[in-house]
């Protein structure tokens, strides 16, 4: 990593600028996954894999994190000079999301020294790819009843169960684990512990599942007799669910301390107006029709609002009723969204909607198509919209629980 | 990607939100709202005075002429607080009236009416006409030149607010074929010329005004060749103003309901805690929040060519949308009881209603902003 003024905003984002101009590849020869959730190939992963470490090691990612552990110790100001230069060159995405974005900034808010130190930099240069095991087959939105179960026995804890939609599983070097060491607790929270635990051991095993698109994403994860070292735990025995509950916090973006970059790329509202401005229908502009550019100039709207809402959360004045409404509303305001968009660009395509990935005669290549497929993967990921609700219901609102 | 619009918040904004918050919240609880509504004023005119001595009428009036020299950004937090307490009195009116002064008036008009309107006295615009289409330009009432200098006018206004208290009516109007703007004094209207008129928003003092016959000075007209510019001035003023009283009523609204949800039992359960309620509830409150964003944008950047456009037809098509839903959930959730004159869920849906049916609901504000944008 380079030394850098931090008095010098202005030259260090000039500097990132030119940096990208420069190293960001827009066309490798094959499809580059939009989100970390759609890495499906050795392929992808390798490319993503590179790219990552090549930033870090420019200086452009973790720059806001300490020195001590890896990262540039620079005021975040300078990380998001660098995201938006990524942003302004159209760079691949970051691909270890889940050590980026949520182990990271957990390990920072409530690791100990020792786990920082160990992990932090693996994180940052991509050399230890994380994963999360927190859904369970029989238990998705009601986390808290996870059943994989962990036993202390000695220096170590045994993994027994499995857990599924384990994104990069097959890639992880580490999980972060959510599983039950009690059974016998009155209140289900109170049985789980966190781990970061090591992937690569005898009794781990990976299954790649097949997402809806026909492409790999995720995997189920078997644990059978997994020993993981116990200085894997996080924080005390029994008090896993607040150490979940705060990486759900950082996962929703409802808490600050991310590494930087991006992990998703989303057609935005401009891309599907550009995509509206080239269809047509019975021979006029498909925007001729009235309703369809109502739909349009409402998600400039929705697009415009999302924007805005992130300015005004900004200006504390401007928030007083409900400071943490905006943060926790925006997984779900932005995916269904998301969904929303990439469904009405299918629509935009006319008769073509018809065709799809791989289709030569495809609008877009059918990327309209696979995007709404894959879009389910944040409105489903992370919480479910409907999970998303009752929060917004229940923490923002105060509504009784359902 | 072309610029929106963006966030800007002022500390005379910041000031202005802290006491109006209060201020309305005192003044306005529910039940002088609906004594109000029985009143053939239809506001408190003490609460006027205060307002006045508070500078509120001054607020996007020059210093030269007696106002605090701010803009309609800082009006806009006013508003929004007035709006959430469902407040009523002619100061979006006054604001309009003054606007068009401001833009377009002559100097001689400003130096005389301005002051005065600062200092509390109403005034109103008279811009629709009964073909009641939401284009400012559109105008058929005339201005017709008589001998010794004198204009008489001629053709009807309708949805004029506050026209009952107004001390001067800006009306857009045809003079010499083209669009032109008007003072009219309140001394030139003749015994008969406002009719009350029964509307949606009980809370609301609306007139249709018998422009026949009434005669001005040609002293009256505004400056004719910025009256193109006013007229769309006024238009693009009166949706930010409505969007703020929309923004604060819908923030109510979700309260309100919020409220019962909480405290409504039945099958032995808080009504709040059935999905079917709490959801679209979460789905209004969103609405809300996307609305009021678009609201301080379109405050901040009122004033920029282009963007302030963009942003105020963003704002109130939003608004529409947002208080529309809330208030119409509001009537459903509270059941049996939302059916009622009693239930305050009525009150915000007529507002809504109003709001929508003046200067253009969201449908008309998103064909404008396709145009502006594709
Ligand atoms: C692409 C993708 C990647 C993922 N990656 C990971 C990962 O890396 N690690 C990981 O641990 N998990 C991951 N997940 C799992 C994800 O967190 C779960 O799928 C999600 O929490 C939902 O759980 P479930 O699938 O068991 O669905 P269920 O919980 O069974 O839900 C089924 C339906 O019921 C609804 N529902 C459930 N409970 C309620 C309620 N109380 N009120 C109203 N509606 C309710 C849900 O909204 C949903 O529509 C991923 C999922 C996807 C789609
Ligand atoms: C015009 C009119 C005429 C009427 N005439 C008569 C009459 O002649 N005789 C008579 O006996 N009654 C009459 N009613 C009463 C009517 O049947 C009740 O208002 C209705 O059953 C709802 O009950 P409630 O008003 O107590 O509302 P609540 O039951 O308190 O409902 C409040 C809200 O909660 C919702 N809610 C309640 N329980 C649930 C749940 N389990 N899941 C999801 N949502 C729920 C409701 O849908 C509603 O939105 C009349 C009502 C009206 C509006």
């Amino acid at each position: 990593m380079q030394t850098v003024d931090p008095k010098d905003l202005a030259a260090f984002e000039a500097d990132a600028d030119a940096w990208f101009k420069e190293n960001v590849v827009r066309d490798p020869g094959f499809m580059l996954p939009l989100t970390f959730m759609e890495v499906g190939t050795d392929q992808q992963f390798h490319f993503l894999r590179d790219w990552q470490n090549k930033v870090y090691d420019a200086g452009y990612l973790g720059a806001a994190w300490p020195k001590a552990y890896g990262g540039g110790g620079l005021p975040q100001d300078f990380q998001n000079a660098a995201t938006r230069a990524m942003r302004r060159h159209h760079g691949p995405i970051m691909l270890n999301a889940i050590g980026l974005n949520w182990t990271g900034p957990l390990l920072l808010d409530m690791g100990s020294e020792a786990h920082k130190m160990a992990h932090l930099k693996g994180i940052l240069s991509a050399e230890d790819i994380w994963c999360q095991g927190f859904s369970e087959p029989g238990n998705g939105s009601d986390l808290g009843n996870a059943q994989t179960r962990a036993v202390r026995d000695g220096d170590h804890y045994v993994i027994n169960g499995s857990k599924i939609w384990t994104t990069l599983g097959r890639y992880a070097k580490y999980m972060i684990l959510l599983a039950r060491t009690d059974t016998d607790t009155p209140k289900k929270y109170d049985g789980l512990s966190f781990f970061l635990a090591p992937m690569k051991i005898p009794g781990v095993e990976t299954n790649p599942i097949r997402k809806l698109t026909g492409e790999h994403g995720f995997t189920q994860t078997f644990f059978t007799d997994a020993r993981i070292p116990a200085t894997g735990l996080m924080g005390v025995e029994g008090g896993g669910w607040k150490v979940a509950m705060r990486t759900l916090e950082f996962e929703r973006g409802a808490r600050g301390g991310q590494a930087g970059g991006y992990v998703a790329v989303g057609s935005n509202a401009f891309d599907v107006l550009d995509l509206a401005k080239r269809m047509t229908r019975s021979g006029k502009p498909v925007l001729d029709d009235p309703a369809v550019a109502d739909q349009m100039v409402d998600f400039l709207m929705e697009i415009q609002a999302m924007n805005l809402n992130g300015q005004r959360t900004q200006v504390p004045n401007l928030i007083a009723d409900h400071p943490q409404g905006i943060p926790l509303a925006s997984k779900l305001m932005g995916t269904e969204m998301s969904r929303r968009l990439n469904e009405f660009a299918i629509r935009l395509t006319g008769a073509r909607g018809a065709y799809y990935v791989g289709e030569a005669a495809a609008v877009d290549q059918g990327i309209w198509a696979r995007a709404y497929l894959n879009s389910f993967s944040a409105t489903i990921g992370g919480g479910t919209s409907q999970i998303q609700a009752n929060i917004v219901g229940e923490h923002v609102l105060g509504l009784p629980k359902s | 990607m072309q610029d929106l619009g963006r966030i800007g918040f002022s500390e005379d904004q910041a000031a202005l939100l802290d006491v109006a918050t209060d201020f309305c919240l005192q003044r306005s609880p529910v039940s002088t709202v609906r004594r109000l509504i029985e009143d053939e004023l239809g506001h408190d005119p003490a609460v006027w005075t205060e307002m006045g001595e508070l500078g509120w009428l001054g607020i996007a009036i020059p210093e030269d002429f007696g106002g605090s020299g701010l803009s309609l950004a800082e009006v806009v937090p006013v508003v929004e607080q007035m709006g959430r307490r469902l407040m009523i009195g002619p100061l979006i009116s006054t604001t309009l009236a003054a606007q068009a002064l401001v833009v377009g008036g002559t100097e001689a008009q400003k130096r005389n009416v301005l002051p005065r309107l600062a200092e509390g006295v109403a005034a109103t615009v008279a811009l629709a006409e009964p073909d009641f289409d939401w284009e400012p330009d559109t105008v058929s009432c005339q201005a017709l030149e008589t001998e010794g200098g004198q204009l008489v006018l001629r053709g009807q206004k309708v949805l004029v607010c506050d026209a009952g208290i107004a001390q001067w009516i800006v009306a857009s109007v045809l003079y010499r074929n083209a669009p032109a703007m008007v003072l009219i004094p309140r001394s030139a209207l003749p015994e008969g010329a406002l009719r009350r008129e029964t509307v949606i928003d009980e809370t609301r003092r609306s007139f249709a005004l018998n422009l026949d016959g009434v005669s001005v000075s040609k002293d009256d007209l505004l400056d004719l060749d910025l009256a193109a510019t006013t007229l769309t001035h006024l238009h693009l003023a009166a949706n930010l103003l409505g969007a703020a009283d929309m923004i604060g009523g819908t923030q109510a609204c979700i309260d309100y309901t919020v409220d019962y949800l909480k405290t409504r039992t039945q099958f032995g359960k808080l009504i709040g805690s059935y999905q079917a309620l709490k959801h679209p509830t979460v789905d209004a409150y969103c609405r809300y929040e996307q609305a009021r964003s678009h609201l301080y944008a379109a405050a901040h950047c009122f004033g920029e060519q282009g963007v302030g456009e963009i942003a105020v037809r963003m704002a109130k098509a939003a608004a529409d949308g947002a208080y529309s839903f809330a208030s119409d959930r509001a009537i459903q959730f509270h059941g049996g009881f939302g059916f009622t004159y009693d239930c305050d869920a009525q009150l915000y849906r007529r507002r809504a209603i109003w709001h929508a049916a003046n200067y253009g609901d969201a449908s008309f504000h998103k064909a404008k902003l396709a145009k502006l944008l594709f």
